[in-house]
């Protein structure tokens, strides 16, 4: 092996591989809370009696779990230039990151309102409590537990998908680090570099979302 | 070439043929990986599930690695490194070899949870009637544990067959890669974009459904 690693250029873009480290937590964020909320809009239109919402949420939640993200992301990006819509690569990126989501949570919502027998629904309010006070207080808090570790397992998996923005042209982590890559061709040492910062994201995500858990559901079993 | 000069052509059979071409391919190095990660994920889970606490550490924190890196990641580095050290190799090995690592590691949590899932004291009476360890995996903890992660299983399978996509990355003409080129080629890139999501869609729809079926079989 005669190949002379070179690690000085990595130190020295550290900083913008770090800035850049951001824009992909701050894609990952957004991509999460628009997934979620449409997730959560997709479960009751899954479970609606009515057949136009059902319709609809089966083929969104059934599109996003059966194409690649990838896919998705290049739709979103090149597929919609024929009817002259162009997104900007970080649009982009949040619509499929944020599409993909909805159609996974939305299953494990599902899964998660399921387990609540509806005899819990009517016992609540037949103990006098309106609506939002049963939802908040018998409903939701239940709901969190079953989809609380699905939904952290999502986030950090969002976080690693989010590396694709780079062959859209996002200059998120990944598409920062080919940026310099192709300046210096020092592709294995920016890459293992870009490769160690994931995983410490990823470490601190799992970390927190446990410490959180444990602080959220502490005194009600597991 | 036509009269008002545009140097692109009109999406053609041979086009549909190019993507079909790509799809097989698609395939083939999905397969490929599949097989190779599950046989490998076995072995590790069952190392997960039945090794000491020194060799449940190791195992667990050199997987922990594959499923915190971005497989983007992880495919160009090793073909970069393949490369360094003087190994270059075609890109469907090269991914193929980082696929099957990525599919071990997510198989062997699944192993480890369908070993985990038999209980105890059913093994200890496989045991007891003079079974002896393999006797016991093979007769006992195989089935009984298949029934309780085959769905996961076909989870991790769909996910590979969908994340093949990004071999694409290193140069290897799957179906995503070969939709790009096409949409290069004729500008239509709407009507490609439908086509090869359809395709995938044929591909993971069936299998994901099928998968649906026999879990709720098996647990009648």
């Amino acid at each position: 092996m005669d190949y002379q690693f070179l690690w000085p250029p990595v130190i020295k873009a550290l900083p913008e591989l770090v800035d850049a480290a951001l824009l992909t937590m701050e894609v990952s964020v957004v991509s999460m809370i628009i997934g979620l909320s449409i997730g959560l809009l997709l479960s009751f239109g899954r479970r609606s009696k009515y057949f136009l919402p059902r319709a609809a949420s089966t083929i969104w939640v059934e599109l996003a779990r059966n194409t690649p993200v990838l896919f998705q992301i290049f739709f979103f990006y090149w597929g919609l230039g024929e009817f002259g819509i162009f997104l900007s690569s970080y649009v982009a990126v949040v619509a499929a990151l944020s599409f993909n989501t909805a159609g996974y949570m939305a299953e494990t919502f599902r899964g998660g309102f399921n387990a609540i027998p509806e005899t819990q629904l009517r016992a609540a309010r037949s103990l006098g409590m309106s609506f939002l006070q049963t939802q908040r207080y018998v409903i939701v808090p239940q709901v969190l537990r079953v989809v609380y570790y699905p939904m952290t397992n999502q986030f950090i998996w969002v976080i690693l998908m989010s590396s694709l923005g780079m062959l859209a042209g996002l200059r998120e982590l990944t598409g920062e680090t080919q940026y310099f890559n192709s300046r210096t061709f020092r592709t294995f040492e920016f890459f293992a570099a870009t490769a160690v910062i994931y995983y410490i994201i990823a470490k601190i995500v799992m970390l927190g979302a446990r410490l959180i858990g444990w602080r959220i559901f502490r005194g009600q079993g597991t | 070439m036509d009269p008002a000069g545009n140097a692109f052509t009109d999406l053609s059979w041979v086009d549909l043929l190019f993507l079909g071409e790509a799809a097989i391919r698609t395939l083939q190095i999905s397969a490929v990986s599949i097989f190779v990660g599950t046989v490998l994920g076995i072995i590790l889970g069952w190392m997960l599930a039945a090794g000491n606490i020194v060799v449940r550490l190791l195992v667990n924190s050199l997987l922990d690695v594959f499923r915190s890196v971005p497989l983007i990641i992880q495919l160009i580095l090793f073909d970069s490194f393949v490369s360094i050290a003087g190994f270059p190799m075609p890109a469907f090995w090269s991914g193929t070899i980082v696929l099957s690592v990525y599919t071990a590691a997510l198989v062997a949590m699944v192993a480890r949870a369908g070993i985990e899932a038999v209980e105890p004291g059913l093994r200890r009476a496989a045991r007891s009637l003079g079974m002896g360890y393999w006797q016991d995996m093979r007769y006992v903890v195989w089935p009984v544990g298949i029934r309780a992660v085959f769905p996961s299983w076909i989870g991790v399978a769909l996910s590979v067959l969908k994340d093949s996509a990004l071999v694409s990355a290193i140069g290897y003409i799957e179906l995503l890669r070969a939709s790009q080129i096409l949409t290069t080629k004729t500008q239509e890139s709407f009507k490609i974009m439908l086509l090869v999501g359809l395709f995938y869609f044929l591909m993971s729809y069936p299998i994901s459904k099928a998968g649906d079926f026999i879990e709720k079989k098996w647990q009648q």
